[in-house]
């Protein structure tokens, strides 16, 4: 009676076996156009940042002959430092330009064969004077740094064909580059100045080193208030407190101030932080602890499940040969978790490092020069400097913002690299 | 025994924290630097040793070039600036004095009395004003696009919230495409980005085009030129242009006092357009410009400079006949043109080192003067004989008295 049904029932099977599998072959299809749409994406927008990016990590130099007279630079024979800082060495790059192109006149002409050089390249010869007081009274050729914009032609990135009027770099500029070029006076170098100087006005000066040291100090603050605050409210909040309705009404608001928008944070910071308490204004302290605040939540909600998934019997055991709950917390819960709260910490640090909303408030989007020395100092932060750069009308920004972007995000990759030697660590014990 | 399972009052053991000290130096670390920068806290507001700028965006492309070169040239620490719109900066600027606050704030605009009586009450007695240089306010569209020609009074018929009417009477602005406001003018929707109220350009631009377009009416201007002694007279005009007297009264009750002609003409003629024609686009002027570009039936407005460093994307629009060029706003030939300044907080020179000096380079005239650098970065600069008088007012610190 049962076989031939159960036949029955197998030829079904078989019938719909095609079809089941066929589903289940789609279905994997599905899920694979999901993953390769995702790393589509990814690969356009890190092809568009490293393509846009690349650029800016090369400088163009100019090999001028410079003449270091003293009667030129307007200082005495054997000046003293003092003297050499107000030197006009600015002059003496003129005097060079125009020795080397002596067919140039008129205002303007000359204004544009002055634009060749970068207008940080004065300052850049008075420091090697400074550091070399025999260089006065020499002559002979000097690499000069390029004006971005005639950097920008000599990597190849001005249109020619576009009339005159329609492209930065005009056709004098030009003709002026190709024969530096042709005599062998240009140089492509390895851009230290991105590196090593803060912001600028002028693309080819500009460096964000003052950005990742102000990134890097906010971080600092935002991590040494934000973590053990977080870390012994969750540890409390699990470990310790009764469950009542007070702590009921405190998870919820945990959990609501996790969705609050950032920059609710930032307008507190301005009347606590610097109304109410008189911090500096800018200073990657205040930046910092507003955006400790905006993490708190954050590392308290990931620490609370990490500390949640620790198996009872770990605190039973614990208990049972008479350690005290503080001693079961800290020698046996917290080792378990950290792995867990590590991962919710960064999670909210990696947050915290891609804020600029909270830090428009407190005065951190600013022009900024000097690199940061300490928590108090004016600075800004990188995806500030990111937004400052890509909203600057002059051209050479363009590869600087993507260039800053790669800064960034070798900056997260390191942070994560840095949680995870953590907590292999931890995992280990 | 029965106290170990839930007794909260198990006595801490000292030493219990040495076994795990990964745990123990996290956490011993991290509260001895929450302990350092605790204690740090009170003296960092009084110690700042570079100066604090505020203020316009307009100002900031040449407030942060000085900047740069100061920081260079001298061994004063470069100026730190933020771009806050000239009203939030002098909002900042006047909150008071000492190290929180800042030194310098720009402005695209004058000061007004209002903002120096709050400067005032809140001990900002001796406030500096500088006069930087002239910027003209363009109104410009993509290089796509062809270039207009517009009188002022256009332009008032196109942005403003009310407009006169065929009959005399002020009606709220029935205008759809510019082809509506003269029929040489293109048959595309009208839509302007401009920036939003606490920007010093458009107070200037409220103040100079929509108001100089106003007065192209017969009955404005006359409004505009009554004193608070004419009530009747200003009575008269208000009914010829179907304006509720209760206007008049309520801003009498407010002011206690009669208003003038002007205070009217003011909430009439300095209303911008709210139904969707003019779009506040940020503060930030290369955004418009940048906005421009992908939508070049659009218009934007914005500072000079801005026009000048994309001469390559948009253009200009001739207002009343004059390209809005160097020459012709250093001429005043040009309608929509003002000045711009910066303030010094007084109190502060001396005790936060390089502000008088920052301000002598501003204006010094290897910036500010004609072949100066500031002029090539698109500051239309002033007179010789101006330029003097605030190389003269900076020196001796002249106090503003309003």
């Amino acid at each position: 009676m049962t076989e031939p049904d159960h036949y029955k029932n197998t030829a079904a099977i078989q019938a719909s076996l095609k079809k089941r599998y066929a589903r289940e072959t789609r279905f994997k299809w599905y899920g694979r156009l999901a993953v390769m749409t995702g790393f589509l994406f990814l690969f356009v927008l890190l092809a568009d940042i490293i393509g846009k990016g690349l650029p800016a990590f090369t400088q163009h130099f100019i090999s001028i002959d410079l003449t270091l007279d003293a009667a030129t630079l307007g200082v005495s024979s054997t000046p003293d430092e003092t003297e050499l800082f107000a030197a006009d060495f600015g002059a003496v790059i003129k005097r060079g330009l125009r020795d080397t192109f002596p067919e140039v006149s008129g205002r303007s002409e000359k204004r544009s064969l002055y634009r060749l050089v970068s207008a940080g390249a004065e300052y850049e010869l008075r420091d090697r004077v400074i550091a070399d007081p025999s260089l006065i009274g020499t002559s002979g050729p000097v690499w000069l740094m390029a004006h971005a914009e005639a950097g920008s032609y000599l990597k190849g990135q001005v249109d020619t064909q576009l009339p005159e009027s329609d492209r930065r770099v005009k056709d004098n500029q030009v003709a002026w580059l190709d024969e530096l070029r042709d005599q062998g006076r240009t140089e492509s170098r390895f851009n230290t100045t991105f590196f090593t100087a803060g912001d600028s006005r002028e693309p080819e000066l500009a460096g964000i080193k003052a950005a990742l040291y102000g990134s890097l100090f906010t971080l600092a603050v935002t991590f040494c208030l934000a973590f053990p605050i977080g870390v012994l409210a969750a540890v409390y909040l699990e470990e310790f407190a009764a469950r009542n309705r007070l702590t009921d009404l405190i998870e919820i608001n945990i959990n609501n101030l996790a969705a609050v928008p950032s920059i609710v944070f930032g307008l507190l910071g301005l009347a606590v932080f610097i109304n109410f308490m008189d911090l500096p204004r800018s200073a990657p302290l205040v930046g910092g602890m507003v955006l400790s605040l905006m993490t708190l939540p954050t590392i308290i909600i990931t620490s609370r499940a990490a500390i949640q998934a620790v198996s009872p019997s770990i605190r039973e055991a614990a208990l049972g040969v008479g350690a005290s709950r503080l001693q079961t917390v800290f020698h046996h819960v917290l080792p378990v978790a950290m792995p867990g709260i590590l991962t919710g910490s960064i999670i909210g640090m990696a947050q915290a490092l891609g804020e600029t909303a909270p830090l428009l408030m407190i005065g951190m989007v600013a022009f900024i020069m000097d690199v940061p020395g300490s928590v108090s100092d004016p600075s800004t932060v990188l995806p500030v400097q990111i937004f400052l750069w890509a909203d600057s009308p002059e051209r050479g920004f363009t590869e600087k913002t993507s260039a800053a972007i790669m800064v960034l995000m070798g900056f997260l990759i390191m942070m994560n690299a840095v949680a995870i030697y953590l907590r292999r660590r931890f995992e280990s014990k | 025994m029965r106290r170990t399972r839930c007794s909260s009052r198990f006595p801490l053991n000292p030493l219990a924290l040495t076994e795990f000290p990964d745990v123990k130096n996290l956490l011993a670390k991290a509260l001895v630097t929450l302990a350092a920068t605790g204690v740090l806290t009170p003296g960092l507001a009084q110690a700042r040793d570079n100066v604090s700028v505020v203020g316009s965006s307009t100002v900031y492309p040449f407030a942060t070039v000085v900047a740069e070169r100061f920081g260079r040239s001298t061994s004063f620490k470069a100026p730190k600036i933020e771009s806050t719109g000239s009203g939030g900066g002098l909002k900042l600027f006047c909150r008071g004095v000492g190290a929180s606050t800042p030194d310098i704030t720009n402005s695209s605009r004058r000061i007004k009395k209002s903002e120096y009586d709050d400067c005032q009450a809140n001990g900002v007695t001796d406030v500096v004003e500088v006069l930087v240089g002239y910027d003209g306010i363009a109104i410009a569209n993509s290089k796509e696009s062809p270039r207009l020609e517009l009188s002022l009074a256009e332009v008032f018929a196109a942005l403003a919230k009310d407009v006169v009417g065929p009959d005399g009477k002020l009606i709220p602005n029935p205008n759809k495409t510019w082809s509506d406001i003269h029929p040489r003018l293109p048959n595309t929707r009208i839509e302007v980005l401009g920036p939003p109220p606490t920007s010093g350009t458009r107070d200037a631009f409220v103040e100079l085009a929509l108001g100089g377009g106003a007065k192209a009416n017969a009955d404005l201007k006359a409004l505009y030129g009554l004193g608070a002694g004419q009530g009747d007279e200003i009575r008269a005009l208000l009914g010829k242009l179907g304006i509720p007297q209760s206007v008049y009264d309520s801003m009498a009750a407010n002011k206690g006092t009669p208003p003038k002609g002007k205070d009217i003409f003011k909430t009439i003629a300095y209303a911008m357009r709210e139904d969707g024609a003019f779009i506040e686009a940020g503060e930030n002027d290369n955004l418009i410009v940048q906005k421009l570009e992908a939508n070049p039936a659009a218009l934007g407005i914005f500072g000079f400079s801005f026009l000048e460093e994309n001469a390559d994307k948009v253009q200009g629009t001739l207002i009343d006949g004059v390209e809005p060029t160097f020459d012709s706003i250093a001429d005043g030939d040009y309608p929509v043109s003002r000045p711009l300044y910066f303030y010094i907080k007084a109190a502060h020179v001396g005790k936060i080192p390089g502000i008088q000096e920052f301000a002598l380079e501003f204006t010094s005239s290897r910036a500010m003067g004609e072949d100066g650098y500031l002029p090539e970065k698109g500051l239309i600069p002033l007179s010789d004989e101006e330029l003097r008088q605030v190389q003269a007012d900076v020196k001796s610190l002249k106090r503003l008295e309003m």
